[in-house]
């Protein structure tokens, strides 16, 4: 096998990197892809917990690089699908625990057992960040339809690009259509023109992510959920299928129900 | 009441996605010009290059620098000439 290793990256915290990791990971899973999670921020874990593995954890990522246990004892199978597994960062160390040279090393590993490596970046640009992008084939950058997040994309990109990554693509997290109606948030094509980098999916601002979250259960695995849908969306774009990025508006019975109310009125 | 009126005028001048965008797009000008101080190099280079055509400057006092000002940012360049070259009409 050779497996890709995609990088999940975003400059700046809080915008989804952690959750876009763990639903991408699990959709690619679904699909009956052999799939590793990657948690690069170390001292600051949590895609443990946002996958719900956060009880299984015996060997961490520095434990691997330092040869304390084998890569494969420290992988957490996930229960739900067979080819999914975790590796978790360490929790009570730093950044410079690990170099990229290791990180590179330790992704080439993974790629000989998986088809898709998805490493978790953490928020910043300093060790961490360069820890993460080490060893990527790929790079997807998550950013939120806000001005301070877009700029930190906006500097990741250019980061990227002098570190050899120039194909990266752009995940639009957290959308409100009404907002965006009302002319008080950017649209896709506003953010899409100021970083003039391929898009590869919008996720909507949807309850169900937190929802989910508190449950370590990954909203792909709902059906329900407008985000778990995206985020399948996105996984199939990953694949390689050709699938339009944006779903139509009315798409399910609730919203066309609700736009027959509008009409009415 | 009031809120409602808040909207329409905020509607009317485009509401905050405009003013995001455009100081979206002045902030990124400024960052990604100086975080690639080799494009400014670059830039004034060329400029040396172009310039000496016609005059002779004095290319170790030339300043080129981007200015914020309140709505728009602009490429400032002080070059100091020391004098014209004569021109040849043909």
């Amino acid at each position: 096998m050779n497996g890709k290793v995609i990088v999940i990256t975003s400059g700046k915290g809080g915008v989804g990197k952690t959750t876009t990791t763990a639903n991408l990971g699990t959709a690619l899973a679904m699909m009956g892809n052999n799939v590793v999670l990657v948690d690069t921020d170390i001292g600051l874990r949590n895609l443990d917990v946002v996958m719900g593995l956060e009880n299984r954890i015996v060997f961490d990522i520095v434990d691997v690089v330092n040869g304390h246990c084998k890569l494969r004892q420290a992988l957490i199978k996930d229960k739900r699908f067979d080819g999914l597994c975790l590796l978790p960062a360490a929790q009570t160390k730093d950044k410079s625990a690990i170099t990229p040279h290791q990180m590179k090393n330790m992704t080439n590993e993974l790629r000989k057992e998986f088809d898709y490596i998805l490493v978790d970046c953490p928020a910043g640009i300093e060790q961490g960040f360069k820890n993460a992008i080490a060893g990527a084939d790929d790079a997807i950058v998550v950013a939120t339809p806000e001005i301070s997040s877009v700029r930190d994309a906006d500097r990741i990109v250019g980061l990227l690009e002098v570190a050899g990554l120039s194909n990266a693509r752009l995940i639009i997290n957290r959308i409100r259509k009404t907002m965006v109606k009302h002319g008080d948030m950017m649209d896709i094509d506003d953010i899409i023109d100021i970083l003039s980098i391929d898009l590869l999916g919008v996720v909507p601002e949807d309850e169900s992510i937190i929802i989910s979250t508190n449950r370590g259960e990954p909203a792909v695995l709902e059906n329900g959920s407008r985000a778990g849908e995206a985020y399948r969306r996105i996984a199939r774009r990953i694949m390689g299928e050709d699938i339009a990025v944006v779903t139509g508006e009315a798409n399910n019975f609730l919203d066309r129900f609700k736009k027959i109310i509008k009409l009415a009125r | 009441m009031l809120d409602i009126i808040a909207r329409i005028l905020n509607r009317e001048a485009g509401g905050s996605r405009e003013i995001a965008k455009e100081r979206l797009r002045l902030v990124l000008v400024h960052d990604r010009s100086s975080s690639s101080p080799e494009l400014l190099n670059a830039l004034k280079e060329d400029l040396i290059k172009v310039i000496r055509d016609y005059l002779e400057i004095d290319e170790e006092a030339l300043l080129v620098n981007f200015e914020n000002e309140s709505d728009s940012v602009a490429l400032i360049a002080n070059i100091p000439v020391k004098g014209f070259r004569r021109v040849v009409n043909e």
